[in-house]
């Protein structure tokens, strides 16, 4: 970790269970503020169960049982805090593009609206910032009243990295944001994300190493439920410590 | 606009399956294409087909038969006896000539026009609240016992006979109404008829408006939380918005079966030729007084035709219903106004 960076979410020895099943084995990790960490691994070794700890998704799910500690800026947010108040502050975008089946405009003014904002002009403005943030108002701007289903997969997931900026959280969690897109969304995503990591924490899944070693300053390595390696991205690529890592960044696993 | 939801939802699974279930077409396909004739595929292809086209058409007929044959009998009143439809829709003077070719009667309809408006109104805005707060809960709140046993359970009410209401309605509702309200007319009221129909009509609306919920997209619902939103936020932002045309279809088809409903409404409404001077009075509606004078009048009389006239109009007013639903699921969740 540079060691200028301030930690913001600090993760103590996090087991989760799926019913019977172990699918986070005691994870241990330090994410540092306005910096992009990278999530990789084989399918099923537990990325998206961890991102999802992070903000606490998983209490959706039945029969999910976590131990552990999860520390948010210092604060344990599975002890002290709210979930709804913690998804507030932890947004997350998903791997499909899920807009809400309403105009652009109500996108992305979903959540300042739940937070209790009614003035328009207040709503308008908020809209503006977020999607200028998501380098998508140029494209957007003339119709917003349309419905958001209309738009292109690049431009839906942009949406909604809109529509969580305009939450204002600390942290954007990313679950395989680009998977769904081609070549020039991703591009425009990454260009995004690396953009937004001066406000923002960002932690992000990918599949992609190309895309882990363009974007990401630290990456953490994931094997059946536990961290193999986590380090600097230059440094887990060029010169990874355990073998199976090795194995893994060069093609040769899963 | 239906296949599109769903493919939202479980785009995954398709792809997954999707492979699998082709290879085994293909198998499929080969191994008849080496063994079976034309006479075969003739028989399998084209026999099915023209036995479900032969049947699609004979329902196609059937309505219009009915149509046209309502339409003849129902315009007598105005071809044959010149009643005006202004006389008929507004008038509240019924007084049809009941023999097979005496004429000069009144053919006012106004008040069972007024009373079925009335109950299904009533009915739609008493049941509406509770139908729709039902398929929350058995689809948001409780999906487990809603599936298990709310469901099934709700289920069963659509299978009860009219009479059956009708006739608790008689035993219990009216000498409710009687004790409770102390009206005039003892309880054969408006109120008992409109508390049937929404008795009636909860499990309609119940069951649609629970199917639209359910095929709301998982992934709006996490979207939803993603943002913060608390489970209530959830419903009435996202999920009721998202299904609220198939909510409408709902609403639509529950009046369409309080519209045609007859039997249990005859034996409550207490059938008294008159507008109501309030929800305890009685008053009588369209049904059934088509139900209670359509055996009694001179095939072919003005009094007859004036029945008939009824029938045409909640005809139409059925086919207003379809038409309705079907502007609606039109519009499915994927387009937005404005
Ligand atoms: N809701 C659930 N109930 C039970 N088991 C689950 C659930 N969600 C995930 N799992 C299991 O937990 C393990 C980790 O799943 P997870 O989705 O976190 O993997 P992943 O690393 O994100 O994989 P992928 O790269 O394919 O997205 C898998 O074995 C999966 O089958
Ligand atoms: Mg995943």
């Amino acid at each position: 970790m540079s060691e200028q960076a301030k930690t913001k979410i600090s993760v103590q020895d996090l087991h989760l269970y799926y019913g019977q099943f172990h699918a986070l084995k005691g994870i241990t990790m330090e994410i540092p503020e306005h910096e992009i960490t990278a999530l990789i691994g084989p399918s099923g070794c537990g990325k998206s169960t961890f991102l999802k700890t992070l903000n606490r998704m998983n209490d959706l799910e039945p029969n999910v049982r976590i131990e552990g500690s999860v520390r948010l800026d210092g604060a344990d947010i599975y002890q002290d805090m709210d979930a709804i108040e913690l998804r507030k502050r932890v947004g997350m975008v998903f791997q499909q593009p899920n807009p809400f089946p309403k105009s652009i405009f109500e996108n992305v003014v979903y959540g300042p609206r739940i937070n209790g904002i009614r003035n328009k002009a207040e709503l308008e403005e908020i809209c503006e910032r977020s999607l200028r943030q998501a380098a998508i108002w140029d494209e957007l701007k003339d119709r917003l009243g349309k419905s958001a289903l209309g738009l292109s997969g690049g431009q839906q997931q942009r949406l909604c990295i809109a529509r969580t900026l305009a939450v204002e959280p600390d942290v954007i969690l990313m679950d395989e944001p680009t998977s769904a897109l081609d070549p020039i969304s991703t591009g425009k995503i990454e260009e995004l994300a690396m953009q937004l990591k001066k406000d923002y924490t960002i932690v992000i899944v990918t599949h992609n190493m190309q895309q882990a070693t363009r974007v990401s300053d630290r990456t953490a390595f994931f094997l059946l439920g536990d961290l193999v390696e986590y380090g600097d991205t230059q440094e887990l690529f060029s010169n990874p410590k355990d073998e199976r890592t090795e194995r893994y960044i060069t093609g040769r696993f899963g | 606009m239906e296949s599109t939801i769903l493919n939202f939802g479980t785009q995954a699974d398709a792809a997954g399956h999707r492979p699998a279930a082709l290879k085994r077409e293909d198998s499929m396909s080969n191994v008849h294409a080496s063994k079976k004739t034309k006479g075969y595929y003739f028989r399998k292809e084209y026999l099915g087909r023209g036995i479900a086209t032969g049947c699609g058409l004979f329902i196609v007929v059937l309505t219009l038969a009915i149509g046209v044959f309502l339409l003849v009998r129902g315009t007598g009143t105005f071809t044959r006896f010149h009643h005006s439809i202004l006389e008929f829709l507004f008038s509240s003077d019924w007084s049809p000539v009941d023999t097979a070719t005496g004429s000069g009667g009144g053919v006012g309809a106004a008040v069972f026009i007024a009373g079925s408006l009335l109950t299904c109104g009533l009915a739609l805005l008493m049941i509406t609240p509770f139908s729709i707060g039902a398929a929350i809960f058995m689809t948001e709140i409780a999906p487990k016992s809603g599936e298990k046993i709310f469901r099934p359970a709700v289920e069963i009410f659509v299978g009860i006979p009219s009479v059956v209401y009708g006739w608790i309605g008689l035993t219990v509702l009216v000498p409710w109404i009687k004790n409770v309200f102390h009206p005039k007319m003892g309880g054969y009221s408006v109120l008992a008829a409109s508390i049937v129909l929404a008795v009636m009509i909860f499990p309609t609306i119940t069951t649609v408006a629970a199917d639209a919920i359910r095929s709301t997209p998982d992934a709006f619902r996490k979207a939803g939380y993603g943002l913060g939103s608390t489970r209530w936020q959830v419903i009435y932002r996202i999920v009721l918005p998202a299904s609220r045309s198939g909510i409408m279809t709902g609403i639509i088809l529950g009046l369409a079966r309080a519209f045609g409903e007859a039997l249990a409404v005859a034996m409550v409404i207490g059938k008294t030729r008159a507008f109501p001077k309030n929800l305890l009075s009685p008053t009588n509606n369209l049904t059934a007084e088509i139900a209670a004078d359509m055996g009694n009048t001179a095939s072919g009389g003005e009094a007859n035709m004036a029945l008939w006239t009824m029938a045409l109009l909640l005809f139409l007013i059925s086919m207003l219903f379809i038409f309705l639903i079907h502007l609606i699921s039109g519009k499915g969740i994927l387009q937005v106004e404005n």
